[in-house]
């Protein structure tokens, strides 16, 4: 790809970018959000239409004006969010669109045959009539894979097919891309997770604000300067954020705890936990996909109502019952999945802040516009919110700003303890430092944290004391000089040792 | 949307073959609404004298025969995750234009009939390219159909207009005999034979899959490269078609056209489909349920007329409850998949 260029209403993504795939080679594309990675490989697969330059193919120009079309000449696409159809078969969702036929019907043998043999290249051995949406996010991601490979693909493309992954199921990808690459295919892959970069990618292209920074070896390009390349920055400047920790946070002790949780739980959601969080603290919930800290946090809001237990938040205490309740009380609650539960797309960013407060308030006594956008610019200025301004629809945000907005909503209703669910998850490197920064000063200024995060890193970064969950159940608190990564993973490794848990560092 | 436990490895979950397999997320509402029917005929039948004799089970086809062609073109619809509310007022204006061209205008039947079927194709396919191209919501496109169609079959005629031609005669006559059982009306088979290529074209054609893709996730459907928009043309060719079919089926069973037969028959045929297990949102049901679904609100009314000194608003009255439960079983459903 040579030159490309792609604009969106008031905005250049992609400015005279060029990309070189070549057969047999695993190659990252970087960048923070909203660099353009997304666009780049929209643009190849002929989902956008390309504005300049010129794509070429084994030599030969080619302009895909459809996903049909890149999918004819080879290039399959395997998009950030799984694109099945959860109420179809595995082996339909493989062949859907290709589905062989006997006499004019569809020859449902010869599909599931097919589609088991296809799995099978990617070294699984399951029942492909199972509807997909009863399957695990791994397994929905592998075959949205055997469905791109189906295809006799030269190229194949990959957007952040490890982001709902754990360890285990991510080496059992890789092997599977490994195995493609010595085949001859030419694999892109984009991930946030730098570690994975460093295992499978030979080359690396970097993007920054739709313009092209680089290509380089993987070889060639040490971890930190990649990071500073992605972000624009100074490699020291970088080396010093990563090493900055809250020199207070660890000092938890004498502070008046805020909110108390007695034995709440639920059945089939988390069993009955313990949980304290003080003024001025940070409380991390960690655990593997799955192992219930989103659950404990929606039950704490009201989100889920619990069947037992109580909680006592400063001089309230009771069993949430619903989230207005949550919110009198005073509790706060980021969401974890930011589409789906938290903002609203189609409202302008300033009514998106807006919102929790005017629920706090109630209908009755109703924030003035001039109010409103005096809270918005507020935020957009502090949390550094890029947006041409306030009115601006948050769905034309990038997920990083979208989630900065979400952040400034809760911040705006002045809670008094702040749930974050996976508060950086799938926001890129700078702004993940903006938020954990954002963190830090709301601690300082007084406020309880309750930060709930797969990326240990950053629970070990941000917080003073963690909870340690594993198989919906707590089953261990670390404190100060004992939260380090080590000591997380040993706790959830425990008595049951997971194999070869090997710490992913995830920027 | 929140994440499913993690699991051990991704090689190791080959199902086990537990007898309850196929009873699934989508499955479940379908044999809920078999044994709701089966449930109700028995009840009915202990109940009544003469209501298992199986002329009243041919007749229970017959009788709803109309309702049932329509319902079957609507459950494609639906299963995109559309809707079309011109279905009723089809029915109306199909029946009035052929009584009109036969008796008035002296046009073969057949000719009138295959004028019909291709005038509900047409339209069908117009407002479905509408709801393509321009990216309409189908509620208003076809409620707006449904104005026109009602409208303009009280331009052709605001009365009744009765069919004397004998074709018609013989066309309402005709049947198979079953020997003892008695005989199955020509209504009946069209309705059957309509269920059969329904439940064809659903599960084995290319256009039917594509039809629960897009119900399932169209923005999926399309990135899988899949023909959405030839597709969404096609249900709305089909249900048009299939309401046209409904209006030929009404006329030879009536021997007559109205142009205000089939008002709030939409509203029916959308309660049929729902308690036949398809979902509103689209991407799950079967056209088998919508069968059942016709046939459960059909036994009821059967069984209300048998009972005799019930009004027959309590046919709707069953109707709305029926419907209610139906739609909270699917969303217990959906809860428990959660």
């Amino acid at each position: 790809m040579r030159g490309i260029r792609r604009a969106f209403p008031g905005v250049l993504a992609l400015d005279g970018v060029d990309f070189t795939l070549r057969a047999g080679e695993v190659h990252a594309l970087m960048g923070e959000n909203g660099a353009g990675k997304s666009t780049l490989v929209k643009v190849l697969t002929g989902v956008h239409p390309r504005d300049g330059g010129e794509v070429r193919l084994n030599g030969s120009l080619i302009h895909p004006a459809s996903p049909q079309d890149a999918q004819a000449l080879g290039i399959s696409t395997v998009y950030q969010e799984v694109n099945l159809i959860p109420g179809l078969s595995a082996a339909e969702n493989i062949m859907l669109g290709r589905l062989p036929r006997r006499w004019g019907r569809i020859d449902w043998g010869a599909v599931n045959r097919r589609a088991e043999l296809a799995m099978g290249r990617l070294g699984l051995d399951l029942d492909v009539t199972q509807p997909v949406g009863s399957c695990s996010i791994a397994i929905q991601q592998m075959t949205a894979i055997a469905r791109a490979l189906d295809v006799q693909a030269k190229a194949l493309i990959l957007d952040e097919p490890t982001s709902s992954l754990d360890a285990q199921e991510a080496q059992n990808l890789f092997s599977v891309i490994r195995k493609l690459r010595d085949d001859g295919l030419g694999i892109v892959f984009i991930t946030h997770f730098l570690g994975q970069v460093y295992d499978i990618a030979d080359r690396i292209t970097v993007l920054r604000n739709g313009k092209l920074v680089g290509e380089y070896e993987t070889a060639s390009l040490p971890r930190l300067e990649l990071v500073a390349r992605m972000m624009g920055r100074d490699p020291d400047e970088v080396a010093a954020l990563e090493s900055a920790r809250p020199a207070d946070a660890a000092k938890t002790e004498e502070r008046k705890p805020f909110l108390s949780v007695r034995g709440l739980g639920r059945r089939g959601s988390i069993r009955p936990f313990d949980l304290e969080v003080a003024q001025g603290e940070v409380v991390g919930l960690a655990g593997l996909l799955g192992s219930g800290r989103t659950e404990a946090a929606r039950l704490l809001f009201g989100a889920d109502r619990a069947e037992t237990g109580s909680v006592t938040a400063g001089d309230r205490s009771g069993v949430p019952g619903s989230c207005r309740q949550a919110i009198a009380w005073g509790l706060g609650f980021c969401p974890e999945d930011r589409k789906a539960e938290g903002i609203v797309p189609d409202l302008s960013v300033r009514e998106n802040i807006a919102l929790a407060l005017q629920a706090r308030r109630g209908v009755l006594r109703r924030l003035s516009r001039k109010q409103q956008t005096e809270i918005a610019d507020r935020y957009i200025r502090e949390l550094s919110i890029v947006t041409p301004d306030a009115e601006t629809p948050i769905r034309s945000l990038s997920g990083g700003n979208q989630q900065k907005a979400l952040l400034a909503r809760w911040l705006a209703a002045d809670p008094r303890l702040l749930i974050l669910d996976e508060p950086t998850r799938g926001i890129d490197v700078g702004a993940k430092f903006e938020v954990a920064k954002a963190i830090e000063e709301l601690r300082a200024a007084g406020m309880a944290i309750l930060f709930v995060s797969s990326e240990l890193e950053e629970v070990v970064r941000s917080c003073g004391r963690v909870a340690v969950l594993r198989d919906r159940e707590k089953i261990g608190e670390l404190a100060g000089p004992d939260v380090s990564a080590q000591g997380i993973m040993a706790t959830i490794a425990g008595s049951q040792p997971k194999g070869s848990t090997e710490a992913e560092v995830r920027l | 949307m929140r994440r499913p436990p993690s699991q051990p490895s991704i090689s190791a979950s080959r199902k086990a073959k537990e007898p309850l397999r196929y009873l699934n997320r989508s499955t479940f509402p379908f044999a809920a609404t078999v044994l709701v029917f089966v449930l109700i005929y028995v009840a009915a039948s202990l109940h009544y004298t003469g209501f298992s004799r199986p002329q009243v089970f041919l007749n229970l086809l017959a009788d709803n025969a109309f309702v049932g062609v329509a319902a079957v073109g609507l459950t494609f619809v639906i299963l995109t995750g559309g809707i079309d509310l011109s279905v009723g007022s089809a029915v109306g204006c199909g029946s009035i234009v052929i009584a009109t061209l036969v008796e008035k205008q002296h046009v073969h039947p057949y000719v009138a009939i295959l004028l019909v079927l291709a005038m509900g194709a047409t339209v069908g396919s117009g407002m479905g390219a509408l709801i393509r191209y321009f990216d309409l919501p189908p509620f208003l496109v076809t409620l707006a159909g449904l104005f026109l169609y009602r409208g303009i079959g009280l331009l052709v005629s605001m009365e009744s207009v009765s069919i004397m031609h004998p074709l018609f005669a013989r066309l309402s006559m005709a049947g198979v005999p079953l020997g003892d059982a008695g005989s199955l009306q020509l209504t009946a088979i069209v309705f059957l034979l309509v269920v059969a290529v329904g439940i064809y074209l659903s599960r084995h054609t290319t256009f039917g899959r594509v039809t629960y893709a897009i119900g399932g996730s169209e923005q999926s459907a399309l990135l899988m490269g899949l023909p959405v928009g030839t597709t969404k043309t096609g249900v709305y060719a089909l249900s048009g078609f299939c309401s046209a079919l409904a209006s030929v089926v009404y006329a030879v069973y009536t021997s007559s056209g109205n142009a205000n037969a089939g008002t709030g028959l939409e509203l029916d045929a959308i309660a049929a489909v729902v308690v036949g297990g398809t979902l509103l949102s689209g991407g799950t049901g079967y056209v088998a349920g919508t069968l059942v679904g016709v046939l459960i609100f059909g036994v009821i009314q059967t069984a209300i007329t048998f009972q005799g000194t019930l009004s027959s608003w309590w046919t709707k009255i069953a109707a709305g409850t029926l419907l209610l439960l139906f739609i909270l079983l699917q969303r217990a459903m959906h809860r428990r998949a959660r």
